[in-house]
């Protein structure tokens, strides 16, 4: 328990960090967002409108930063995270909480999709070295390879626009109105297909390579040895012993891996129109709403955190020897 | 399950008593490292016998393929190493005897550790370091014995720690939480826990201190009493082996170049490798003398010369010696026991003299 309660109280401290970091960032960007909300609306609005368009923001006010700093974490507690600017009027927290959810959804599950099977693979040929099964090494570094976009628009090219077997854009059927139904599980998946396959396949490889480079470092261990040396029934060796000792890095990068999930999508969000946090981040970021990119980098921050802690849970039941001794 | 037609008893050459039946005999045994075209033979024709209930010690420098042997004779020999030819008849406790180089891959995995355990060398890493130290004593006990229950293969990992001295509560510590010693003797009672014949240690106790050597040896020594298996004890330290036992075997460059009992070795060594290496140990009775080492290097075992692989280093080096490989043969004092790969003793008749060294 008190190796748990030190992690809690590590992690704590990171968030706190993490979330002032946050704070702060954004007010260092070059530009405001009236201006940039005036440009975007190209004359459209009166340039008189502008002040009253900085007193609605609350900018006119000539708050010290200190100040500012405090009110922010005085509205983030009661879960209040601003009104976006861009969507003027929807609550920040309303906007996060609509992309989330589908953006963990489909990444989350491709990434877990690829660490098992990638594992699996990784497992086998690391146990195979030296036979025919290294021949299926540069396919894999070949994947590990390819630009992510490249795959994604080769993918959607075939797979979608010359077969059309895949929708190429969008995360279900708009005719649907989302429900708890058959139909509209059905069709989210349909769509996410393509997107989570592209995912698999661009990070499989490296969960293979890693996997299979452990592999080879722990088989020439001498418990490995001793395992065959006991007569244990090959499988047993090489998942008990090779296997299981083998994973214990792969999952700690797992853990780091969902981590990412939420932040590192963008570019499939993108090339995919699909309506995830990465893609509304990049619009905050291009249109100066601080509220939002802050609240999109504090899911991000937290979702990071949240599966470093996961690791070091994972990691600590996995491997005795981690675990302080609680006597 | 024997698989192959006894060969005639003469293609082994190895001396001495016959009563005792052979438990181990190594034939022959070749085995290169690396494939294609130019491997290096690091076992060439090595045989060996082991008696049942005997303690044969093997010495030698590092690299003369001591372990190599042990790995080979198992079947555990990793890549880029290959046996290349060569028996290793088990005779198993119903008197049957089976190559363990032809059995299938199901009939040696039965006969691992249920005849044959061994000990390795890293006391530290021969343990899985994420399972407790229940799980893998019972692991193996289960393999074998598929009917015996759970709690009862947990009764039997309690009886195995106590055999060598470790509170049966240790079962469920991880290898992490045990000092070195500890583990390698859990690693002795994982070994006895089939109850095998034959018991490889393969230089158990070079990562330990000098009193806990001493410890285990022994211990090993009195279960090798009670329990009645044999030991094959590859180790360095000559002096050592003269001690704990029956017989030795030193190797020298992939070959053995002389077997002997324990005792005629320490005192009467005939081949001058042997008498270099105990040179280079301090004595364990008697007067105190300037210990010597011996001269020179190993040969480079890719690079093999004709004739005997110690003549460049030895002392009482003839013409013979630089163009003709000599064979482990008798002595020319026709000792029973005894056969000396060496010039010295082979082609000289009886009545010629030997240097000092040699002829005791």
């Amino acid at each position: 328990m008190r190796f748990l309660l030190r992690r809690v109280v590590f992690y704590a401290l990171t968030a706190w960090a993490a979330i002032t970091i946050n704070f702060f960032i954004p007010r260092m960007l070059p530009g405001d967002p009236v201006t940039a909300l005036l440009g975007r609306m190209q004359g459209r609005i009166d340039s008189n409108a502008e002040h009253s368009l900085r007193v609605l923001f609350g900018l006119d006010q000539d708050t010290s930063m200190w100040q500012q700093y405090l009110d922010y974490w005085g509205l983030l507690l009661r879960g209040d995270l601003g009104l976006s600017f861009t969507h003027f009027p929807t609550p920040v927290a309303d906007i996060v909480s609509q992309s989330l959810p589908w953006t963990v959804g489909l990444v989350g599950v491709a990434t877990i999709i690829a660490f098992v099977i990638g594992s699996l693979i990784g497992t086998f040929l690391g146990w195979r070295r030296g036979t025919w099964a290294d021949g299926l090494l540069p396919v894999a570094t070949f994947f590990q390879a390819v630009p992510y976009f490249w795959l994604g628009l080769i993918t959607i090219a075939v797979l979608s626009v010359n077969l059309g077997w895949f929708p190429s854009s969008g995360s279900y059927d708009r005719g649907l109105v989302p429900a708890f139904s058959g139909e509209f599980i059905g069709s989210v998946v349909y769509y996410g297909f393509l997107p989570a396959l592209t995912v698999v396949l661009s990070s499989v490889a490296g969960w293979v390579l890693g996997m299979r480079n452990m592999m080879v470092t722990v088989s020439s261990e001498d418990y490995v040895t001793v395992a065959h040396a006991k007569g244990l029934p090959e499988r047993q060796v090489m998942l008990g012993y090779a296997a299981r000792n083998a994973v214990l890095p792969q999952v700690s990068s797992f853990a780091l891996s969902l981590g990412f999930v939420v932040g590192g999508t963008l570019i499939m969000e993108m090339v995919f129109s699909y309506q995830g946090i990465g893609y509304t981040l990049y619009q905050a970021v291009s249109t100066h709403d601080y509220p939002l990119m802050q609240g999109c980098f504090l899911v991000i921050t937290l979702s990071v955190l949240v599966a470093n802690m996961v690791a070091d849970l994972a990691y600590a039941l996995l491997d005795p020897r981690t675990r302080t001794e609680d006597r | 399950m024997s698989t192959g037609v006894e060969t005639s008893p003469g293609v082994a050459r190895d001396a001495g008593p016959t009563a005792e039946e052979p438990v181990l005999e190594v034939r022959n045994l070749s085995v290169d490292y690396g494939f294609g075209d130019d491997p290096t033979h690091v076992l060439r024709e090595v045989s060996l016998t082991l008696r049942r209930g005997e303690v044969l010690g093997l010495a030698g420098e590092s690299g003369c393929g001591k372990s190599t042997l042990a790995y080979a004779a198992t079947r555990l020999l990793p890549p880029p190493g290959l046996i290349t030819g060569g028996e290793v008849w088990l005779t198993g406790r119903d008197g049957e005897r089976a190559d363990l180089l032809a059995l299938s891959d199901a009939e040696l995995r039965a006969a691992r550790w249920r005849d044959i355990a061994i000990v390795f060398q890293g006391a530290m890493s021969s343990l899985n370091p994420v399972f407790r130290v229940e799980k893998q004593l019972i692991d193996g006990i289960l393999a074998h014995r598929p009917r015996m229950g759970r709690a009862e293969a947990r009764e039997r990992a309690a009886e195995l720690l106590r055999l060598v001295g470790i509170s049966a509560d240790r079962l469920r510590a991880y290898p992490h939480q045990l000092s070195g010693g500890m583990r390698q003797r859990v690693m002795i009672a994982m070994a006895l826990a089939l109850e095998p014949q034959v018991l490889i240690m393969d230089e158990p106790t070079t990562a330990l201190d000098v009193v806990m050597q001493r410890q285990i040896l022994e211990q090993v020594m009195e279960l090798r009493e009670r329990l009645g298996f044999s030991v094959v004890l590859i180790t360095h330290d000559v002096s050592l082996l003269v001690e704990v036992a029956d017989r030795i075997a030193v190797m020298y460059a992939g070959e053995i170049v002389e077997t002997a009992p324990a005792r005629d070795v320490y005192q009467r060594p005939r081949h001058p490798y042997s008498a270099g290496l105990l040179g280079s140990f301090p004595p364990l009775h008697g007067p105190r003398r300037e210990l010597a080492g011996i001269p020179g290097a190993p040969p480079d075992l890719s690079q093999r010369e004709p004739g005997c692989p110690f003549a460049p280093r030895c002392p009482h080096v003839m013409d013979v010696c630089r163009t003709e490989l000599p064979v482990l043969g008798r002595t020319a004092q026709a000792e029973e026991a005894r056969l000396v790969a060496c010039h010295l003793h082979t082609s000289l008749s009886a009545g010629e003299k030997l240097p000092d060294l040699v002829a005791r």
